[in-house]
């Protein structure tokens, strides 16, 4: 309880209106949980970036930490209209859709099918009594409480949340779409989004999460994410980051890949004044496969922060990663990779690698790709590249006609293009393509 | 008091390989181990001191003190060792009688014999043809050859203590110029408490016409080696410099911490080398030397280059990352590097490349051999600040793997904070393949010939990078160092 | 020197990766100065014939008995059976980083001369005997100083293993594949150095899946190995049969003597 600060206080302050209020109906195991987390939350506190601390050696939460951020109050109701909804939205209307605002759940805007054999897609609330035993199971089991206060303090506050099951060899019929929408009418407010997705033997899923606002305030999202993906599973899991370039967003991923399984997972980071993304995928069982893909779109004073551990802890399995990263204005890129083979783990196969563009004389990526390798029979190889738009390349196409501004688009665009073709949910790549073009002029703006 | 265990390999190879494991019977004048103001005073004034270098070292002292007080020592590398006592070790060990040697008639005939067994000759007559030598054993310099030879160019080169005495200008410009003593915990312990260690000088528009060698040895029990190396490449000179290191065979661990501060003024140009084989410990990871070392250079010029080669085989721990600080426009850096670490030894290194000026260039290449149960980290960080504009970077580290007890680790820092850079870093982790075993074996080698081959190829681009000679001795040792370490 | 001895006399060979079964029983034996050629269709156990007789760790012999020149070949380490003799030109060489061609076939050449208690050569020498060699097989010489097989095209692989023939001068060469990714003058180029090779001493194994090798080398014995056995035997006529009809038609041969009592 040493490390206790006042910048713990609020939150500390804030559970047992929590506990004993809204989120009281929960069953007991759901109550324990969470008194244990926000404990370990006061005796950890946020994580500091003093020295030796490699986890967050580039990236300082202080400016976060100082501002006491407060729940929203949920009696004052849905803010948000269906028409509200579009700019975070894309693909059909058929897809299912769990949409939480300012990290509540709202039921009007969710669009949930009948429910269909094989497969369940709930508020987490509604899945702790519906599904006990899933739940219980697995929630928190990969985001352990333990790896930092932020994890601690999403437990603390679980509730609401995203609950995907897909059942032995059923694969759900449409991507399921999850909508954390900040609305901006909490000035200062704080979220702990939660996904659990679970897919059971043989299964397959595909799961979009969407963090986005409407307005352009200042607010804190401390998302938490676990994907299972079972023996024989697939899932693909995308996310997108557009959150108000006054956002604080910190997200814990991580994933536990079976035997035979495959993860294929694309993050695109676009929003944000602060951005720290924790990727963390287990390959637990032989010839499982991971994807790792990302891209991040960052200028003015942006920082975005990805953190992407693999651990490979059973042999023969392969895993890929690519990010990449346009930075513009005095933003900061940092993107630290690690790929751990663990002692027995032969025949493991990794890559990895980070591409930065930087468009302008004041942004900075630090990269920092590592290896932690304890087998011998591996192959395992990494790359990082900085760079600036090729001159000729530019002149090329402004010889052609072109002028150096959207030029400079078409090459940014296509530098880009390498990530969103990678991911393999047409609708969500056409939109993913849009916002790039979109959102490559207005990071211009942000240059000196 | 200098009564050494007895050892019993003498020559050739024992279980562990290591050859250079032998003690020699010298009577040695010692400070008694620990260490206070008054060991640093005593190390002073035995080495008849200029005021400003006696404060320079409480400075460093007392700065040491506090690290000390605050915990810092530094925990950061990934190496795995029990607390150092720094009161338990000597500081000062010097081999009697000490007296001003006029030539190498008056060097004790043991101290010779030692070094002929470690093949480097100090008779002159049997020199390898252009090397000039300094030899450094435990605390002091005994002896450095082709002075007068050297003197005619203008190049000084001789021990440190002898700098201090005859070019106290010059020490005291850039001592701690390039590494301060507030550096780090252990640039710190050395500021307090070196001994001895070479000085070079290259005046202007010199190409220096001999390789210059320095030679370190551990001898005395309880003794650490602190030394210092620090030359300076005036305008338009040259400079090839190889340092070689050994140690006899003792159950505890000795500490060595040295420091090396290069400086390159306009169109110079360092090159550095280091062949080092410190006593790695035995089989079960008992007794080694820790080598925990602090080499930076500055290519403070413009157009000026600077460039480090290792190879590193012997010691238990290994934890130095040889650094180049590229300030002036055009300047180059260059990194070249094989670490093996075997039985249990420990390796945690690399490099640092910092591009301050504009159009710096940097190149980075690490091979690291793992085998047994050794534990080889790469470590490396390439910054480049906002002005240095066009900086280039190229970097490899790569590392092999014998056999599934060992493990490898790739931890590179890459910082960019100019656009107009362009930084490509490539990395992999493999091993010998059973299919290239099998290919070299049907063509009549032996596996353990094979592996010998294809581990010289791995280590190649690195070791063309040493003069010719010590390129041969650096593949000599790599075989010796892998005999039943694979297959 | 025994007349009429076999150089290679190979007895019942059951051989398995894992718990594969992959040679189910092969014989046959190659006399000095014979060319014998093995064709099969894909996956026939060609390739692990040609390894099994190397030594390669990833097979296992579990039945039958090799004699090289005599000798035991089974229980020699593979690089004793290089240096008594034994040649394999790869299917696919191999690649080996950093370690130059000219160095690696010295290294490789000693070897086997030291053992045999003949003169070992300094690259000076071993230059010169290179470059007398290298013109057997038309190599471009700039190859011999870059690394093994790295970034080598097929054609230069594959010369550059009758290279290494001609300078081990093997007892028996086991040319596996040699004719695959070849074009018509490449493989006209290797089969005319193979030739030159041939003494009344030594022998050479043709695998192959098609006939085209064997128009320049021309075989005393043909065998076709199916499902890990000789099927059929034969003359060189055999192989122009293989040609026109493919393998279909003997692998009903051999259902119907799997069906037989």
């Amino acid at each position: 309880m040493q490390q206790q600060t006042a910048y713990e206080t609020p939150y500390l302050e804030a559970f047992d209106a929590f506990q004993g209020g809204h989120a009281s109906g929960d069953p007991a195991f759901i109550q324990a949980h969470r008194r244990e987390a926000i404990e370990r939350f006061g005796a950890q506190g946020f994580p500091t970036a003093r020295r030796g601390n490699e986890a967050w050696k580039y990236t300082d939460v202080g400016p976060l930490a100082r501002i006491p951020f407060q729940l929203p109050d949920p009696s004052r109701g849905a803010l948000v209209k269906q028409g509200q909804l579009k700019t975070a939205s894309f693909g059909s209307g058929e897809w299912p859709k769990l949409v939480f605002v300012d990290g509540t759940y709202s039921e009007e805007l969710s669009n949930l099918p009948r429910s269909r054999n094989g497969v369940t897609i709930c508020n987490l609330a509604e899945a702790m009594t519906r599904r006990p035993e899933v739940v219980e199971q697995h929630l928190g089991r990969l985001a352990s409480q333990e790896e930092n206060g932020f994890t601690a303090l999403n437990a603390a506050f679980v509730h609401d949340g995203a609950f995907v099951h897909v059942s032995k060899d059923y694969a759900a019929e449409h991507p399921v779409l999850i909508i954390n929408l900040s609305s901006g009418k909490h000035p200062d407010s704080v979220s702990h989004p939660r996904a659990l997705i679970v897919a059971e033997e043989g299964a397959g899923a595909t799961v979009v999460e969407m963090h986005a606002s409407l307005k352009g305030s200042r607010y804190f999202t401390n998302a938490v994410t676990e994907v299972v993906v079972t023996p024989g599973a697939t899932v693909r899991h995308y996310r997108v980051q557009r959150q108000s370039p006054h956002a604080y967003h910190i997200a814990t991923i991580k994933a536990e890949v079976g035997r035979d399984a495959t993860f294929d997972s694309a993050a695109v980071d676009m929003g944000a004044s602060l951005a720290r993304n924790n990727l963390g995928v287990t390959m637990a069982g032989e010839e499982g496969h991971a994807a790792l893909n990302g891209l991040y779109l960052v200028g003015d004073a942006q920082h975005v922060d990805n953190e992407v551990v693999i651990d490979h802890a059973a042999p023969n399995t392969s895993s890929r990663e690519l990010y990449k990263g346009i930075l513009d204005g005095k933003s900061r890129s940092v993107f630290h990779g690690s790929i751990i083979v663990r002692k027995d783990a032969q025949k493991v196969n990794a890559s990895q690698a980070d591409k930065n563009l930087l468009l302008s004389e004041q942004a900075e990526a630090d990269t920092k790709p590592a290896f932690w390798i304890y087998a011998d029979d591996v192959k395992c190889g990494h790359g990082a590249a900085n760079g600036q738009l090729d001159e000729n390349a530019l002149f090329y196409l402004q010889a052609r006609g072109i002028d150096r501004a959207s030029a400079r688009t078409m090459l940014v665009r296509a530098f880009a293009r390498e990530i969103v073709q990678l991911i393999d949910l047409a609708p969500l790549r056409d939109y993913v393509d849009r916002q790039v073009i979109k959102v490559i002029p207005q990071l211009q703006s942000g240059a000196a | 008091m200098a009564t050494p265990e007895v050892i019993s390999r003498e020559t050739g190879l024992g279980d562990s390989g290591y050859k250079y494991g032998f003690v020699t019977d010298v009577e040695s004048e010692v400070i008694p181990p620990g260490l206070n103001e008054d060991v640093i005073r005593l190390i002073s004034e035995k080495k008849n001191e200029p005021e400003f270098m006696l404060e320079w070292r409480l400075r460093a002292y007392r700065h040491f003190l506090t690290l000390v007080e605050q915990e810092q020592v530094p925990q950061w590398a990934n190496v795995d060792y029990p607390p150092i006592d720094f009161q338990k070790i000597v500081y000062y060990a010097a081999p009697k009688p000490k007296v001003t040697l006029k030539s190498l008639d008056e060097v004790d005939p043991e101290l010779l014999a030692t070094y002929e067994k470690l093949g480097i000759s100090l008779e002159e007559q049997k020199r390898l043809a252009g090397v000039a030598v300094d030899a450094v054993f435990d605390s002091v310099s005994i002896v450095t050859t082709f002075k007068e030879e050297l003197a005619k160019h203008g190049v000084i080169f001789c021990s440190f203590s002898e700098a201090v005495q005859n070019y106290p200008d010059l020490v005291k410009k850039y001592l701690g110029s390039v590494v301060p003593y507030a550096d780090n915990f252990y640039a710190a312990l050395n500021s307090a408490v070196f001994s001895d260690g070479s000085f070079c000088y290259i005046p202007k528009g010199v190409r220096c016409p001999y390789e210059l060698t320095t030679y370190f040895r551990i001898n005395y029990a309880e003794s650490g080696q602190f030394e210092r190396t620090l030359i300076v490449a005036d305008e338009g000179s040259y400079v090839s410099y190889l340092e070689g290191c050994s140690a006899p065979q003792r159950d505890n661990n000795q500490l060595h911490a040295a420091v090396v501060e290069l400086v390159a003024h306009d169109n110079a140009e360092i090159k550095y080398s280091t062949i080092q084989n410190w006593y790695p410990g035995d089989e079960e990871g008992k007794g080694g030397i820790y080598n925990f070392v602090t080499k930076r250079g500055r290519c403070q010029g413009v157009n000026s280059k600077i460039s480090w080669t290792q190879v590193e085989t012997g010691a238990a721990i290994t934890w130095k990352y040889p650094s180049v600080l590229l300030q002036g426009d055009n300047s180059i850096g260059e990194f070249y590097s094989v670490a093996l670490t075997k039985g249990y030894q420990q390796a945690d290194t690399g490099t640092k490349m910092v591009h301050m000026g504009k159009n710096t260039r940097s190149t980075i290449i690490s091979k690291g051999i793992s085998a047994g149960h050794g534990s080889n980290t790469y470590r490396g960080l390439v910054r480049v600040n906002s002005r240095a504009d066009n900086a280039r970077n190229f970097t490899q580290c790569d590392s092999l793997l014998i056999g599934d007890q060992c493990s490898a680790h790739t931890t590179p820092y890459v910082e960019v904070r100019n656009s107009s850079a362009h930084l490509e870093h490539e990395a992999y982790t493999s091993r010998v393949s059973e299919d290239q075993l099998f290919y070299c074996n049907q063509r009549g080698m032996s596996t353990e010939e094979a592996n010998a081959l294809i581990i010289n190829g791995f280590c190649k681009e690195v070791f063309r990078q040493l003069p010719l000679e010590f390129a041969v001795e650096a593949t000599r040792l790599m075989e010796l160092n892998l005999e039943g370490a694979v297959g | 020197m025994v007349l009429d001895s076999p150089v290679l006399e190979v007895r019942n060979l059951w051989a398995s990766v894992g718990d594969a079964p992959i040679l189910k029983g092969v014989n046959f034996r190659v006399m000095p100065g014979e060319v014998h050629a093995i064709m099969g269709p894909n996956g026939s156990g060609k390739s692990t014939l040609a390894n099994v007789l190397a030594g390669h760790p990833l097979y296992q012999v579990t039945e039958g008995e090799v004699l090289f020149r005599g000798e035991d070949l089974l229980s020699m380490a593979p690089e004793d059976r290089a240096r008594r003799g034994f040649f394999l030109s790869f299917q696919h060489p191999i690649e080996i980083a950093g370690v130059r061609l000219d160095q690696f076939m010295r290294a490789s050449y000693n070897a086997v001369q030291k053992s045999r208690g003949q003169e070992e050569l300094d690259a000076l020498k071993f230059d010169r005997l290179v470059k007398s060699k290298s013109k057997l097989v038309e190599l471009d010489p700039t190859l011999i100083r870059r690394s093994v097989n790295e970034g080598f095209s097929g054609g230069e692989k594959k010369r550059t293993e009758i290279l290494q023939m001609s300078i081990l001068e093997p007892t028996l060469a086991i040319l596996d594949e040699t004719d695959s990714g070849l074009d018509v003058d490449a493989l006209r180029v290797v089969a005319e150095g193979i030739n030159q090779l041939r003494t009344t001493d030594n022998a050479v194994v043709v695998i192959t899946h098609y006939q085209r090798i064997l128009e320049y080398i021309v075989p005393d014995v043909v065998n076709i190995l199916s499902n890990g056995r000789f099927v059929k035997s034969g003359r060189r006529e055999l192989a122009f049969e293989i040609e026109a009809r493919g393998y279909d038609w003997l692998q009903e041969t051999e259902d119907r003597v799997g069906v037989g009592p």
